[in-house]
């Protein structure tokens, strides 16, 4: 008896098949990575809380109507100018130098290695002593604030801080059109982000976004990592979301 | 005959395409990996601004978007922007329960580092967008991201 083989089957129509199913799914595919301006709200206030005095020299006051025009630091100025304005408000009392002192410009403090080591042995010998957990987490944290201080130290040298208080307040009317908010945001955003670029150009040679970028690659608490740290230290991201209300609904 | 044989010799043979279906796969499957189906239709009209100064939002779970402008039929719903939560319109009211409900979806651990990204439409005026933002903070959710295009930093 002769064994019947079986017909093989022909694949010559694979490819279109294939072919088929790859144009449908190159149509359907949408590549949309979502990327944008990252922000942090912040938390909401009970009503009878009162608001803390700042020193009207401590902040920079961005105000734009519903015509989307600008009232910075109550002058009018375009929005072009806004961050060469920003930058000097953050820089304008020194980073690394005595420069005098700006009036209507926060003062720069000099942060300096003996005092910051003064303050982490004291936070070390309270945490020995702290009593219970929540006491302990607490000088944890304000520790960690000094430690990152004694990193910028190292790496970038003797520095002057903005106070604490310090900020950027962005005020926007009901009125303001979108577009113009987030091109305002984006212009206080990118004078930050120039001086860290100035800053991590001169200590490391790359710009900040490759000095995040190689951060982000390496481990955490590697050298990259702690130079990413030293410089968001030397020039923190000082940009509030304000309350909202209105400015100028004329 | 030998003549013969030399002359058939000299011809060059067809490409082989063998090995086509296997490139054409390949392809396939690379974009059915990479395939998102689109989870809602959009409603409304997005026209994103553009800035520089972007971050990528990584962890596509953990993001949830609220999507703000006009809608894309004015005969029906008039040309006032609108807001779309999922696949429905809907107000500012609606946002506390969305919020708590997409929480629910992610892991415990995981609820505070989930993000709101905003996509507005350029053109939109910032009362609703302000009634938004605080809304999402009284509901505790303090991260957002307002989702635009990539442009050149201005000199």
């Amino acid at each position: 008896m002769s064994r019947r083989k079986l017909p093989e089957v022909d694949a010559g129509s694979m490819a279109d098949i294939a072919f088929l199913l790859l144009i449908f799914f190159l149509v359907t595919t949408t590549m949309d990575s979502d990327e944008g301006i990252l922000r942090q709200l912040p938390p909401p206030v009970p009503e009878d809380q009162d608001i803390p005095d700042v020193k009207q020299r401590n902040v920079y006051v961005v105000l734009v109507n519903a015509q989307d025009r600008l009232l910075v630091e109550d002058e009018p100025m375009d929005i072009e100018n806004l961050k060469d304005g920003a930058k000097e408000f953050l820089i304008a009392n020194g980073v690394f130098r005595d420069l005098g002192d700006k009036e209507n410009f926060p003062i720069r403090t000099w942060v300096r290695r003996s005092d910051v080591q003064e303050k982490i042995d004291e936070y070390e010998t309270y945490i020995a002593n702290a009593e219970d957990d929540t006491q302990r987490d607490n000088y944890r944290k304000a520790l960690e604030k000094w430690q990152d201080k004694m990193t910028a130290i190292e790496i970038a040298g003797e520095y002057k801080e903005l106070p604490g208080s310090a900020l950027i307040s962005m005020q926007n009317d009901k009125g303001t059109t979108y577009d113009t908010y987030i091109q305002v945001q984006n212009e206080l955003e990118s004078a930050v982000n120039e001086l860290r670029d100035e800053l991590s150009m001169r200590l490391f040679g790359i710009t900040y976004n490759q000095l995040e970028e190689k951060a982000k690659s390496t481990e955490s608490g590697s050298e990259w990592e702690k130079r990413l740290y030293a410089v968001r230290t030397v020039h923190p991201q000082r940009i509030s979301e304000a309350e909202p209300r209105n400015v100028g609904s004329y | 005959m030998a003549k013969f044989k030399n002359k058939e010799k000299k011809e060059v043979g067809a490409v082989s395409t063998a090995s086509l279906p296997d490139i054409v796969f390949m392809l396939l499957f690379f974009f059915m990996v990479v395939t998102v189906m689109r989870e809602q239709e959009l409603k409304v009209k997005i026209e994103r601004p553009y800035a520089s100064e972007l971050t990528r939002l990584e962890k596509k779970h953990l993001v949830d978007y609220i999507n703000i402008g006009p809608p894309m039929s004015p005969e029906v719903y008039g040309t006032e922007p609108r807001m779309q939560l999922d696949d429905d319109f809907a107000t500012v009211e609606d946002i506390p329960a969305w919020i708590e409900q997409n929480r629910e979806k992610v892991l415990e651990q995981e609820v505070p580092k989930m993000t709101t990204s905003l996509k507005v439409d350029e053109g939109t005026k910032m009362g609703i967008i302000s009634a938004v933002k605080q809304k999402l903070r009284e509901s505790n959710a303090l991260k957002i991201n307002y989702s635009t295009r990539k442009r050149d930093r201005t000199e």
